[in-house]
């Protein structure tokens, strides 16, 4: 199995505040990996410095034999790493295909925009059905949808999510997860944030538990779930 | 015709002040489109007065090089400025570009060249209705484009929410400093216009009144579009004509006419989505 993306004693603060301390982790491609830990551990501090949005103290990020580490956002969008943004981040005065051409921001190639986006409305029928209404007037299962099939119009190779079960009743959540797992048979690597650590886990290749700014465990999936100490921590008992 | 000769001898300036006030609503439009509160486009106006006026005056360029080079400058001193200043938002951008509007009304106030407090003086009347109009027309086409065009659906994401843009792989940075420049050039021209047909320009007029005139002008018609801009512009340079059978409660009701615009209409006058929705109403009152 190759590696897609491996990071490398990456370090990230905010002022003298060192939220992520030094942590390796790598993904494989075509995987499924779960980045799970307590609110303020480091997870979406670690996604941010995988998007370009923060930049790393300290570490490499390799992607495909590249250091992204210090790309601008948008740099790392082109090289095919793109994140679904926290709270879902959709432009509410815009319509569900705008912002979904919105997505394509960066590809110039017309045939294969339209490829994508027959692709996301294959996945999430009813972005289809509301296409020609305000993002801001969809459910927020929905507008999780949205920002996935969003973030699917760039074309990934890697995409990063943080958090996309907050705030959603549990039988949306599971529609998601289970929408993720289709879109990762298809080819795509996934790196998944998550507090909701029973949902991520069920579902990823492999894991790491990450704890105020270091990796403390990392195992398979499977493994992880039936861990005491993970069961413990995290699973309440 | 002779009705329209007394109309034009009389209002003729009034006419070129709404096309320049339209201008400089659509200059600061196009940052607001950008999400970018900017108060730099009073200053941005002066450099661009004070360019051309001082090439007409002492190289006696022609007056489109004289144009052009009006936009140009405040767009370059844009260009440089924006690279720092733009990593603000919010309030602390306008702060800082009403900062540097003050050091621009400051520099032109101490300077040999351009006349200090007393301004530049027997500026040529060079500037035509035709060449206002046309130039308007140019840009608003232009802003049209703009706005339905890739960069323009950038700006819009960019002012929604500028972390999902960036997130969409849009370079942030580099359109927030092209909506500036851009702003900077509009209100540069807008500006040389201006000087070339009121005979004399001082650095008062280039202060922090004017560029919160400036951005009252796109409040109060209201900024979602382009028409909103272009309407508020010319009712607060008419307003004050209209009123002016009130001598000194002048000021007074144009004061209470803004405070109750924003009071009732916050998206400004021309906002097209309550525009539809009262039209709809009214047709279901009648049905």
């Amino acid at each position: 199995m190759s590696v897609l993306l491996r990071v490398h004693d990456l370090s990230v603060s905010y002022g003298h505040i060192e939220a992520v301390k030094g942590i390796n982790f790598h993904l494989n491609s075509g995987e499924i990996t779960a980045l799970v830990g307590a609110n303020g551990a480091g997870k979406s501090t670690s996604l941010l410095a995988l998007s370009g949005l923060l930049k790393p103290a300290r570490g490499k990020i390799e992607f495909d034999g590249e250091d992204i580490a210090r790309l601008a956002p948008h740099k790392i969008v082109q090289r095919g790493v793109v994140q679904v943004a926290e709270g879902r981040a959709i432009l509410t005065t815009l319509t569900v295909a705008e912002n979904l051409a919105l997505g394509a921001y960066s590809r110039s190639d017309k045939a294969g925009i339209a490829a994508s986006l027959d692709e996301v409305y294959a996945l999430f029928p009813r972005l289809k059905d509301r296409a020609e209404q305000f993002a801001g007037n969809l459910s927020g299962g929905e507008q999780q949808m949205l920002a996935i099939g969003r973030a699917l119009m760039a074309k990934p190779k890697l995409l990063l999510l943080d958090e996309p079960s907050m705030g959603l009743a549990p039988l949306m959540v599971q529609e998601i997860f289970r929408t993720l797992v289709e879109i990762n048979r298809a080819g795509l690597t996934i790196l998944l944030v998550e507090q909701n650590v029973r949902q991520a886990l069920k579902i990823a290749s492999h894991g790491y538990v990450i704890e105020t700014g270091k990796i403390v465990l990392a195992d398979s999936g499977a493994n992880l779930l039936a861990n005491p100490k993970v069961e413990e921590a995290y699973l309440g008992g | 015709m002779e009705w329209f000769n007394d109309f034009w001898s009389t209002y003729s300036t009034l006419v070129f002040s709404v096309g320049v006030h339209i201008l400089l609503a659509l200059s600061i439009w196009l940052t607001l489109s950008c999400g970018l509160l900017s108060l730099a486009n009073a200053a941005f106006m002066g450099i661009g007065a004070y360019v051309a006026a001082l090439l007409t005056l002492h190289l006696e360029w022609s007056f489109g090089t004289v144009l052009l080079a009006g936009g140009v400058a405040p767009a370059a001193v844009a260009l440089i400025i924006g690279a720092p200043v733009l990593r603000l938002s919010g309030v602390y951008l306008a702060m800082a570009t009403l900062a540097f509007g003050e050091v621009v009304r400051i520099t032109v106030l101490n300077l040999e060249i351009t006349g200090g407090p007393e301004g530049l003086n027997g500026i040529p009347l060079s500037t035509e209705a035709w060449h206002i109009a046309l130039i308007l027309a140019v840009t608003v086409y232009g802003l049209a484009r703009l706005r339905r065009s890739k960069v323009g659906r950038a700006f819009e994401a960019i002012k929604e929410d500028e972390i999902a843009a960036r997130l969409m792989g849009i370079d942030v940075d580099r359109y927030k400093l092209l909506a500036f420049s851009l702003g900077a050039f509009i209100a540069g021209i807008a500006g040389a216009l201006n000087a070339h047909f009121t005979f004399f320009i001082s650095p008062r007029e280039y202060g922090f009144e004017n560029a919160v005139d400036i951005l009252t002008m796109a409040v109060l018609g209201g900024f979602s579009n382009l028409i909103g801009p272009m309407l508020g512009a010319t009712i607060l340079t008419l307003l004050p004509e209209l009123l002016r059978s009130l001598h000194d409660f002048r000021s007074l009701v144009n004061g209470a006419v803004l405070v109750l615009v924003v009071l009732f209409l916050p998206k400004g006058i021309w906002e097209p989505r309550r525009i539809r929705a009262w039209v709809q109403r009214f047709k279901g009152g009648r049905a």
